[in-house]
């Protein structure tokens, strides 16, 4: 199990279990939804805007420990970033779970360079991030 | 129960180590393992016999015709039909619903009229009928699951309400892919034959795994793929009344299926042939032949009951799992060789990729079967599903692999 304990190491299993920024946000103007029509995973990420960057951000949905740990992590990584600092954040960890490449900086998005020994998971822990950058990239609205 | 251990080595691809230990492959709902006889009657044919089948008049055309067509003779025994001309070959399933859909449902369903299906259909024998009931201006309903598990099967008396006059077909499944509900279906055939409802049963699931007779069962179609029954992949059967097949348009045009061709218009063959456009899948009919060879040489009534043996062993030790939510049939009650389960606190891919690291192949998701899963509210279930080559070690083995997930997730 060497390689999934790898995949699964503390950092997944405690954002699974306790997930940050789960649920919305108060006065949130912008919202988007990925799902995984294969299995069924979902995630809806709820913005409030600050000017245009993320003040605050939560997330709903249900899926297997990756889809929700990375959604997690995400959340705390992008907070007070602009969309385009955002991007660059998600091709840096497209590249940590592709190619297994842990950055030379410390980031809990580390955890999961196992993923990339999993091609079949790779779209579990990218869900969030395109959530993310689809309701950056939407207008503002009002969230009922 | 009767050892089958001996037939395990007929299927090689079983041979083999993932992630450091034996194949267990519980994955057979999805497709099942080949035996050697059929990947040695399809090397056979390839090697051999290769040619175009019909209106040759070589010596490897004629022998190509006469496997196709024993082929064909074959499974109308193997289903019990009266006549060959009652056998179409398709792609599979998906393609047999379809062809049914497409043909019969073009030409007789008008606007009110119904298609009766079931909560616990696979996907496709539910979107083509989704896709012709829309275009027709027909009605698509549902005979409801009983139970927060489903685990009372079909709701009787819901049925027996929408078997109403206005129902035209009524298609179900035999066995459900991810309940494991065994449906009544001579009884069900019955109750529809009441109100003048045609019936089509799909049978991918069943028909490999026990004896199928659809005189006795008294339905007009029965479909089934060949590689959910140690046949190849890409050949299936549809299975019709001749009267019916022959009373059905044509579905798609080109070489084989016509009488005479003249610009003006064109004349069709009788069934089979006209449901048969184009060359056909020869060789993997030729294999399908081999499949039901042996899996006759076996028994259905033997390998029925080791699937009855196994799936009782699986569902007692899996119930004993903390946190688990088991669908379908409770413990003592009728289950097909299926268990379809999830934990409260672990979700169905991370299960099956754990399991992967031990060997033990499942499948995880909505299993074809997402408006259920939603109705159940579980967004994915892991499902063990077993055949003839499976043994109780392997049962042991997925409940070990269970345990072991559920200690490193924290759920035990």
């Amino acid at each position: 199990m060497s390689e999934l304990s790898d995949l699964y190491q503390t950092v997944i299993l405690d954002h699974n279990k306790h997930p940050r920024n789960r649920g919305r946000v108060p006065q949130a103007n912008r919202v988007a939804s990925g799902d995984n029509p294969t299995c069924g995973d979902n995630c809806t990420v709820y913005l409030r805007m600050d000017g245009d960057r993320i003040g605050a951000i939560g997330f709903e949905g249900a899926g297997c420990a990756i889809s929700q740990a990375s959604a997690s992590v995400m959340t705390t990584q992008v907070v007070g970033k602009t969309l385009d600092e955002v991007r660059r954040e998600f091709e840096a960890f497209k590249e940590i779970v592709t190619t297994g490449q842990e950055p030379e900086e410390f980031s809990e998005a580390a955890a999961f360079a196992g993923v990339h020994a999993f091609p079949a998971r790779i779209k579990c822990a990218t869900l969030s991030w395109h959530a993310a950058i689809d309701a950056l990239q939407k207008p503002d609205e009002v969230i009922g | 129960m009767t050892d089958l251990s001996r037939f395990r080595a007929d299927f090689p691809v079983l041979d083999q180590q993932v992630g450091g230990h034996p194949l267990v492959y519980l994955d057979n709902g999805a497709t099942t393992q080949k035996p050697r006889a059929v990947i040695d009657a399809l090397s056979r044919y390839y090697t051999e016999d290769n040619s175009n089948v019909h209106r040759g008049l070589h010596a490897l055309s004629m022998r190509s015709t006469d496997q196709y067509e024993a082929a064909r003779r074959r499974a109308a025994q193997f289903v019990n039909a009266a006549d060959s001309a009652e056998i179409v070959f398709t792609r599979g399933t998906t393609e047999s619903v379809n062809l049914v859909a497409q043909s019969w449902g073009a030409a007789n369903l008008k606007l009110g009229d119904v298609v009766l299906i079931t909560e616990m259909e696979h996907h496709s024998n539910l979107v083509p009928w989704q896709l012709i009931t829309e275009r027709t201006g027909a009605i698509l309903r549902y005979v409801p699951v009983v139970g927060g598990d489903a685990e009372g099967g079909l709701d009787r008396e819901a049925l027996d309400r929408l078997l109403t006059p206005e129902v035209k077909l009524f298609a179900f499944t035999h066995l459900s892919n991810t309940l494991g509900v065994i449906n009544p279906v001579t009884e069900l055939c019955a109750k529809a034959r009441a109100v003048g409802a045609l019936t089509l049963i799909d049978a991918a699931q069943s028909v490999g795994h026990e004896p199928v007779d659809v005189q006795a069962i008294g339905c007009d179609f029965l479909v089934f793929s060949g590689h959910k029954m140690a046949g190849p992949t890409g050949i299936g059967v549809l299975y019709g009344r001749k009267a019916l097949l022959d009373t059905m348009p044509p579905w798609q045009g080109g070489g084989g299926m016509i009488g005479k061709v003249e610009f003006g218009g064109s004349t069709w063959k009788p069934s089979p042939e006209r449901f048969e456009a184009g060359t056909p899948n020869v060789a993997d009919a030729i294999a399908l032949h081999a499949a039901m060879d042996y899996l006759d040489g076996i028994g259905r009534d033997v390998i029925a009951a080791h699937d009855h043996a196994l799936v009782t062993q699986a569902h007692a030790a899996l119930a004993e799992l903390p946190g688990i939510r088991i669908l379908g049939p409770r413990v003592g009650e009728p289950r097909g060789g299926l268990v379809s389960f999830a934990f409260a606190d672990v979700h169905a891919h991370d299960v099956v990729t754990f399991a992967d690291q031990d060997g033990v192949a499942l499948r995880g998701g909505h299993h074809c079967n997402q408006p259920l899963m939603q109705k159940l509210g579980l967004p994915s279930t892991t499902r063990a599903s077993f055949y003839l080559y499976n043994t109780p070690a392997d049962i042991d083995a997925l409940v070990a692999s269970m345990r072991k997930i559920l200690k490193f997730f924290g759920a035990a």
